[in-house]
C-alpha cells in the first residue's frame, strides 16, 4: 500500500470513526461507511490539509470511495 | 386546559452525571466549584468554574462515550452532549420509549441554551483568522446553534412532535419547562423532553462576564466558598456548566400507561422588568409580577407554597432584590417560608439552571426535604424566611415555586404540586 493510501486511510478512519478492515479502496464513504454529505465535505478538506492541496468543488464531487480519494491524491499531490 | 404531571428527570451537573448523585451530594453540601486547569486563568478575574467531573463514568463522573460517539462529539459544542445525556436518562426514567407513529408525532422537545456553541465559535473564528475560510467545518454551524439540542435528541430518539427551543439568558431553563408544559396543556403534544443545556465555560465566557461585573472575584484561592447566595460576603455568581431535561405528560396519558408521577406543574408566569439589559429593577417588581402570575395560573395563594427555589445568583443586588420580591409576595405568611439557593452547591448553569432547579424542585417534594444553601454564614441582611443555612431541612413539602430571571429583564417562575396517589 502506497504512503498516500495510508495516510488517505488514517484520516478516514479518524472521521467517520469505522474499523480499519471497513475501509477498503472500493468502500464508498456515503454507502459504506456511515458518511453523510457533510462528512464528505469535511474528508475532503482533511484531504486537503493533510497533502497540502486545494481540491476543487467539481474533483471534490468525483471522490465517493476511498480509492477515488488515493487515486485523485497520487495525481494532484507534491 | 389539560393537566400536565412530570414523569421523568435527567442531568449533568457540576456534581455528576446523574440525578440521584447530584442530589445527594446537594443534601451532604457539597460544591461543585474549583480553579479551572485546562485553560489558563491567571490573567482572568474570575479563577473559579464549577465544572462537569469527568471520568470513565464510575463514581458519578460524566463520560461523554457513554452517550454520543466520539465521532459526532467532535461536531458539536459540549453543550448538545449534555442535553442529549440528560434527555437519555429523563426518557429512560420515564420509561417513555415512543415507537409507533402516533406516539413519535404526539412527543415533542423543547430544550434550549442560554448562549449556545460559544467554544465552539471562539474555535473557528480563530481558524477563519489564521487559516483563512476554506478551512471552516460544514459541522460548525449546526455543531453550535441553541436549537440543536432538540435536533440531535428528537433524531435519537424518533420525536416527532413540536420540536423547539428557548433563548432568555439564565431564564431559558425554566421558561423552556413552563413553555413545553403549555404545550401539553393545550393539546399541541402529549408529552415533551423540556430542559436547557450550556457549556460556556472558557476564557472568553470568563472574561465576558467579569466584564459585566457579574462574576465573583474574591475567592479565587478558596474556590468551594465562592458561590454563598445571600451570604454577607457574596461577591458574584460562579459560572457552571451542564444540562437538566424533564419528561411533562399529559395526566390522563401518564396514568393510563401506569408511569411514575413526580409532580404536577401547577403554575407558568412570565415577566418582564423592561429596566437595564443586565441589572435587575431594583423595586423587585418584574420577580415579584412572575411570580404572582404563576401562583394564578396555579390558583393558589402565596401561603400554599412550601419552598422556594431562589434564583439566587449570590450577586450582591441580586439575590437581596428577589429576596425583598418574594417577602412581598408572601406578606405575613414569610415567616413559615422555607427557600434556598441551590446555585450555592452547583454553581450558575446559565441557561440550564431553570431546567436543573425545576429537577431539585420536583425531588424536594418527592423526598420532603429542602436542600441548604451552603456557605451561608452571615446573612446580608434580616428576614423571616428559613433560607436552609449549610444544612438540608426536613420538612414537608407539597408546592414549590422556582425562579428564574435573566439578563434583558427576563423573569419566569414555575409552580410544582404534589400529586395525589
Amino acid at each position: 500500500m502506497s504512503d498516500i493510501a495510508e495516510r488517505v486511510k488514517k484520516i478516514v478512519i479518524e472521521h467517520l470513526g469505522v474499523d480499519a478492515e471497513k475501509v477498503t479502496d472500493n468502500a464508498s464513504f456515503i454507502d459504506d461507511l456511515g458518511a453523510d454529505s457533510l462528512d464528505n465535505v469535511e474528508l475532503v478538506m482533511a484531504f486537503e490539509e493533510e497533502f497540502g492541496v486545494e481540491i476543487p468543488d467539481d474533483a471534490a464531487e468525483t471522490i465517493q470511495t476511498v480509492g477515488d480519494a488515493v487515486s485523485f491524491l497520487e495525481k494532484n499531490s507534491a | 386546559m389539560r393537566r400536565v404531571v412530570v414523569t421523568g428527570l435527567g442531568m449533568v451537573t457540576p456534581l455528576g452525571c446523574g440525578v440521584d448523585v447530584t442530589w445527594s451530594r446537594i443534601l451532604e453540601g457539597r460544591s461543585g466549584a474549583g480553579r479551572p486547569d485546562t485553560f489558563e486563568v491567571s490573567d482572568l478575574a474570575c479563577q473559579v468554574a464549577c465544572e462537569i467531573p469527568r471520568g470513565d463514568g464510575s463514581d458519578g463522573t460524566f463520560n461523554p462515550d457513554d452517550w454520543m460517539e466520539p465521532k459526532e462529539q467532535r461536531k458539536v459544542d459540549d453543550f448538545i452532549v449534555y442535553s442529549v445525556a440528560a434527555a437519555d436518562q429523563a426518557l429512560a426514567d420515564a420509561g417513555w420509549k415512543p415507537e409507533t407513529y402516533e406516539d413519535q408525532i404526539s412527543t415533542g422537545v423543547l430544550i434550549g441554551s442560554g448562549i449556545g456553541g460559544l467554544l465552539g465559535i471562539e474555535q473557528n473564528a480563530l481558524l477563519l483568522k489564521e487559516k483563512g475560510p476554506r478551512r471552516l467545518s460544514p459541522f460548525f454551524i449546526p455543531g453550535r446553534l441553541i436549537n440543536l439540542c432538540s435536533g440531535h435528541v428528537s433524531i435519537k430518539h424518533g420525536l416527532k412532535g413540536p420540536n423547539h427551543a428557548v433563548v432568555t439568558a439564565c431564564s431559558t431553563g425554566a421558561h423552556a419547562v413552563g413553555d413545553a408544559a403549555r404545550l401539553i396543556a393545550l393539546g399541541d403534544a402529549d408529552v415533551m423532553v423540556a430542559g436547557g443545556a450550556e457549556s460556556p465555560i472558557g476564557r472568553l465566557a470568563l472574561a465576558g462576564f467579569a466584564a459585566c461585573r457579574a462574576l465573583s472575584t474574591g475567592f479565587n484561592d478558596d474556590p468551594q466558598r465562592a458561590s454563598r447566595p445571600y451570604d454577607k460576603d457574596r461577591d458574584g455568581f460562579v459560572m457552571g456548566e451542564g444540562a437538566g431535561c424533564v419528561v411533562l405528560e399529559e395526566y390522563e396519558h401518564a396514568k393510563a400507561r401506569g408511569a411514575k408521577i413526580y409532580a404536577e406543574v401547577i403554575g407558568y408566569g412570565m415577566s418582564g422588568d423592561a429596566y437595564h439589559i443586565t441589572a435587575p429593577a431594583e423595586d423587585g417588581d418584574g420577580a415579584y409580577r412572575c411570580m404572582q402570575a404563576a401562583l394564578k395560573r396555579a390558583g393558589i395563594g402565596p401561603s400554599d407554597i412550601d419552598y422556594v427555589n431562589a434564583h439566587g445568583t449570590s450577586t450582591p443586588l441580586g439575590d437581596e432584590i428577589e429576596l425583598g420580591a418574594v417577602s412581598r409576595l408572601m406578606g405575613d405568611a414569610a415567616g413559615k417560608l422555607t427557600m434556598s439557593s441551590t446555585k450555592s452547591s452547583v454553581g450558575h448553569l446559565l441557561g440550564a439552571a431553570g431546567a436543573v432547579e425545576a429537577i431539585f424542585s420536583v425531588l424536594a417534594i418527592r423526598d420532603n426535604v429542602a436542600p441548604p444553601t451552603i456557605n451561608l454564614d452571615n446573612p446580608s441582611i434580616e428576614t423571616d424566611i428559613d433560607l436552609v443555612a449549610h444544612k438540608p431541612k426536613q420538612m414537608q413539602i407539597d408546592t414549590v415555586l422556582s425562579n428564574s430571571f435573566g439578563f434583558g429583564g427576563t423573569n419566569a417562575s414555575l409552580v410544582f404540586r404534589r400529586v395525589a396517589d
